[in-house]
Parts: C-alpha cells; structure tokens; sequence
C-alpha cells in the first residue's frame, strides 16, 4: 500500500488533486482512498489531504502518520508546517517551489529522504494563466510514485478533462500541457 | 452486472436514492450530510428521478413532511446530521409510533455545544430509543447497501429506519465500491402497495389520534414487538440482498470470532481500523477478535452467545451518555450479557469524540489492557477515554 499526504493552503486544490489521484490510480484497477481533513475551512489556511493506494482492499480508516510519499502544494507551508513529520525514510517529498533544491531542504529539519522539486506554479501562470498548480503537481506525483507511465496519465486525464471541463473545452487542452510539463519538469529525487 | 466505481460515501447514498426513485424526498441540508440533497435535487432538476422533492425550512418540516408523506402511501426519504437530527426528535416519535415506513439517512456528527462539525455518534445515540430501526456502517459500500436494504426492511416492518454512516471518515473519503445496475435495485425493492393510507379513499382510517391510557400502553407495546420481529425482517431482506450482489449482512459483523481470547465491539468505520490491529496483532500471536453490530436497533441481544469464549471484552463507545458511568453500546450489550449469565471482564473505551481520530497505535493500547485484564482477571478501571494522550 501507498500512502500519500498533500499539504496546500485553502483553494489551491489540494484536495481535488488527492481526488484526482485516486481516480487514475482507481482507472488502473486499484483500491484507493482520498479524503481530506476537515478543519477551520478558509482560502489561505493550511489544509492536509490524504490518499492511500493498494492491491488489496483499504479497510484502514485513520489519517495518515507515516506516510510514504508527502506532497507540499506551496512552498511558504514549510516555514509553518513540519511537512516531513513521520514521512518514511526510504520515501519522497514533492515541492511546488521555484527555489532550488539544496535551498529547500534546509527548511525540512534535516529530512535525509528524496526530494523533488517542480515550479508547477509557474506552469500553472504560463498554461492556464492563473495560480492552479494542482494538476501539474499531480503530474509529477504520478511520475514519482509511478502509478502510471505517461501514455495512461494523458489519455486518463483527457477523458476526465473532457466530463470535468465538458461547458469550458477550450481549457481542456492548457490543462493537458500543464499536466504534459508537470510530468517532464519534476527534478531531483537524488 | 455490478458495476465497479468510486464514490464517496455521500455519493453513494445520494445514487442508491437515484436508484430508488422515491416517492418524495423532504430535506434540509447540515454538514456532512449537506451533499444528500444537494446531489438529489440535481437528479430531481436533470430528470433521472421523479421524485418530488421538498426543500423544507427546517429538519423539524423535513421529518413533519416526510411523515406526511409516508402516511398519504408514498415511499419517502430523508437525510440529515447532528442538530438536524436533534430538531427532528419530536417528529420521529411520531413516525415510529404511527408506523410509518421511511428512510432516514444519518451522516454521523457530534452535537454542539461547543460547536464541532465532525463525525461522533452522539446524534443517532441520542435518539436510540426513539422507535427508529438503527443500521451502522463501516463503509461507503455498505452504506450504499443498507440504504436499499432500508427500502424493504422499513415497509416490511412498518417501522421508520435510519441509516448510519461516519460523517467525513464515510461521507466525504472516496472509496472503491460495487453498485449494483438500475434494474437490480428496482427489481429489489419492487413497487409499494401500503396496507392502509390516509389518501385511500375506500378505507378512511385516523393515524397518530389520542389514545388514552390503555390503549397508548398497548400501542407502545406493539411497537417494541414490532421491533424484536425486525430482526427476522432484517435478516430475511439480507439473504434477498446476498443472493442478488453476493454481499453478505447480519445482525452483527464477527471477525476472527472463533478462537479468539480478546474481543473488541464497536461501530462504524472504526472497525474497520479495528481490523487491520486484529490482523497484526494475530501475526504476534495475540488471540484478538473484533464484533461490528450492523444492526443496533432492534438490539442484537444474542451476540452474547459469540462472546463466552472471550476472556476479557472492551465496548468501544464514539459518544458518552454523561451518565458518569459509562456510555450506550457499553451499557446495553453488558445489559444483555449480564441477564443471560454471561461475566466476561469488560471495560467501556469511549473513543474520537467531535472527529478525535483513531489511530491503529490507538487499538492496540485497549488490546494491551484487555490482555493485561486477561492477564490478571482484575478491572482497575470501567471506563476509558481513548486518544487524548498525545
């Protein structure tokens, strides 16, 4: 079983990121779980989401402590939150940062793991012009879990782009090259 | 053909409701359960449903028109959490005590004050004797599954059925989950055909009217025995169920039961949890066993025949009675036991209170006291409250 944390702040779309990476690791024929938890709901505020992904039925209905992959949405949470807390040793950490990668893992309290980076804000401004870095993100999660090789991340995230986006087509194709760039630009993991 | 889906729990219930078609639906929203109408009356705008829906001020109208509707013969649901709950609680005496058939849907949350949105027990606890069939969830499948169950069981045994499901944990986690196709739940659950109805214009009948001393004594009465018959109803509609989708109900869910030493009760998603510790813990050796009651009213009083091999038993409780002893599931299970003879060394965990959540580290802490407990034959102590040392 893989288990995943996403930190972000309040309307960046964590959350929907955890969803969408439960339905394409759902499409390869998974068991999967992703919920969020539910705090003082505000834009802005630090909110956690979860996700486990597995052969087997999940009967497990906890939070996750120790998780095997952590995803950090924006990068100013790691100042504030311990984002590696119980994050496994032999896991990775994913972060939306445009700083390099020596810089940030000064702000992980000595996390000895992997680490990647993506500035998948920037993808997002220069894609969908807008701060949407979720599915770019998401993306590159994919691609460090290895959930699924590239080929099934397009097609799976065209047709759900399709049902999702089916009143704005004309965003279905930014979205594609965010998520196209997401996959390819994620650096490090050394 | 089953179909193979991810839904949440919300979800779930919301496209069991689609399937089902009642006759109305009167709702008024309250997290977590605020997704049931919101979701029922985009199928009621889109047309996949013909259901009339009524989107009443209050939960006090939601369950006033519910029952209104049940009574003119109609198949009808509603949903609601927490304080909703709490305002319908007149309302569902009512319902029981003129047997009406309906289904409420229950997302489980605590009750203000002070004010918390997330998922405990104390709601559906809080009306547990309030002539309601009681039916507990572990997961979004089998609140999908229950709430078509609750269809048939409710018409069967003319008493009111609240489906329960863990707010957030259930209703808002997405999960795998089989769904049965249209077709199957429509075949399930057939047409209605109520016995006696206010609109039936050939019988004029009166529901709910005075009744003075007696003849409330004996209605009373006839209620709790329509409530000991449910379990039969229950069962019967399960095996219905079981032949159909090959997923199996009882009256209580047992779990490496046979040889066990230490036993484990407890609802909801937590069992699942519970499961998982269960399984590790065998890994070691430790003879650990877990029961989930589905079914919580009628009471399954008979689990006490799973429990005499046991060697010392915790009742884990997501809500408190504020009695200064202990809480509900604890108090009623013990109840049983102790008429039926039965001394098993039992605590009382009340756990995860306003949403605390239950870590698997959690459930071995109340293994390790009952092996302790085992152990020495001695209880220092009746009642725990688990989770809030770290």
């Amino acid at each position: 079983m893989i288990e995943i944390r996403w930190h972000g702040r309040g309307g960046q779309g964590a959350k929907t990121a955890s969803l969408l990476l439960a339905d394409a690791a759902f499409n390869t024929g998974k068991f999967i779980q992703g919920f969020p938890e539910y705090g003082p709901e505000r834009m802005g505020a630090p909110i956690t989401a979860y996700n486990r992904i597995s052969e087997n039925e999940i009967r497990i209905h906890s939070n996750i402590y120790e998780p095997d992959y952590v995803v950090v949405v924006d990068d100013s949470l790691l100042e504030t939150v311990d984002v590696t807390k119980g994050l496994k040793k032999d896991g990775a950490i994913l972060i939306n940062t445009n700083k390099d990668i020596m810089e940030i893992s000064k702000k992980l309290n000595g996390y000895k793991g992997k680490i990647f980076t993506i500035d998948a804000s920037k993808i997002s401004r220069e894609c969908l012009r807008a701060n949407y870095p979720n599915t770019a993100m998401l993306a590159a999660i994919i691609k460090i879990t290895n959930i699924m090789t590239k080929d099934a991340l397009l097609k799976d995230m065209k047709e759900s782009f399709k049902h999702k986006f089916a009143r704005k087509p004309e965003v279905i194709e930014p979205n594609m090259i965010a998520i196209t760039r997401g996959y390819d630009e994620v650096i490090g993991g050394k | 053909m089953a179909i193979r889906e991810r839904l949440s729990g919300n979800e779930a219930v919301a496209t069991a409701m689609k399937q089902i078609n009642p006759d109305v639906v009167a709702a008024y929203p309250i997290t977590p359960s605020t997704e049931i109408p919101q979701y029922f009356s985009n199928f009621v705008a889109n047309g996949s449903v013909t259901t009339e829906f009524i989107p009443v001020e209050s939960e006090h109208s939601a369950m006033s028109a519910t029952i209104g509707a049940a009574a003119s013969g109609g198949r009808v649901m509603s949903a609601t959490s927490s304080q909703g709950l709490a305002l319908m609680f007149e309302m569902l005496y009512i319902a029981s005590g003129m047997r009406l058939p309906l289904t409420l849907i229950c997302g489980n949350r605590a009750l203000s004050a002070p004010l918390n949105i997330h998922n405990d027990h104390s709601d559906s606890m809080g009306v547990r004797d309030a002539g309601f069939i009681q039916l507990y969830c572990e997961n979004n499948q089998e609140a999908y599954d229950n709430t078509i169950m609750a269809i048939k069981i409710t018409e069967k045994a003319k008493i009111p059925v609240m489906v329960c499901y863990d707010g957030f944990i259930t209703s808002h986690s997405v999960e795998n989950i089989t769904l049965m196709e249209n077709d199957e739940v429509k075949n399930f659950i057939g047409n209605y055909t109520p016995s006696e109805y206010l609109l039936d214009e050939k019988r004029n009948i009166s529901m709910g009217p005075l009744a003075l001393q007696k003849d409330y004594f004996k209605a009373r009465v006839e209620l709790a025995e329509a409530m000991r018959k449910a379990k039969d109803i229950i069962l019967d509609v399960s095996e219905e169920f079981h032949k159909i989708t090959g997923r199996k109900y009882d009256l209580y869910e047992k779990y490496m039961m046979d040889d066990a030493e230490l036993g484990i009760i407890v609802l909801n998603s937590t069992a699942g949890t519970v499961k998982d510790t269960v399984d590790k813990l065998r890994k070691k050796g430790i003879k650990a066993s877990v029961i989930k009651p589905r079914v919580f009213r009628p009471l399954p009083c008979d689990i006490t025949n799973d429990l005499k091999h046991l060697k010392a038993l915790a009742i884990m409780d997501k809500c408190d009675s504020i009695n200064g002893f202990s809480a509900p599931l604890f108090s009623e299970i013990t109840s049983a036991m102790y008429t039926a003879s039965l001394n098993v060394p039992t605590v009382n965990y009340i756990y995860g209170l306003g949403g605390c959540d239950v870590k698997e580290t959690d459930i071995e802490e109340v293994y390790k006291n009952l092996e302790n407990i085992a152990k020495t034959k001695k209880i220092d102590n009746v009642t725990h409250y688990l989770g809030l040392n770290d």
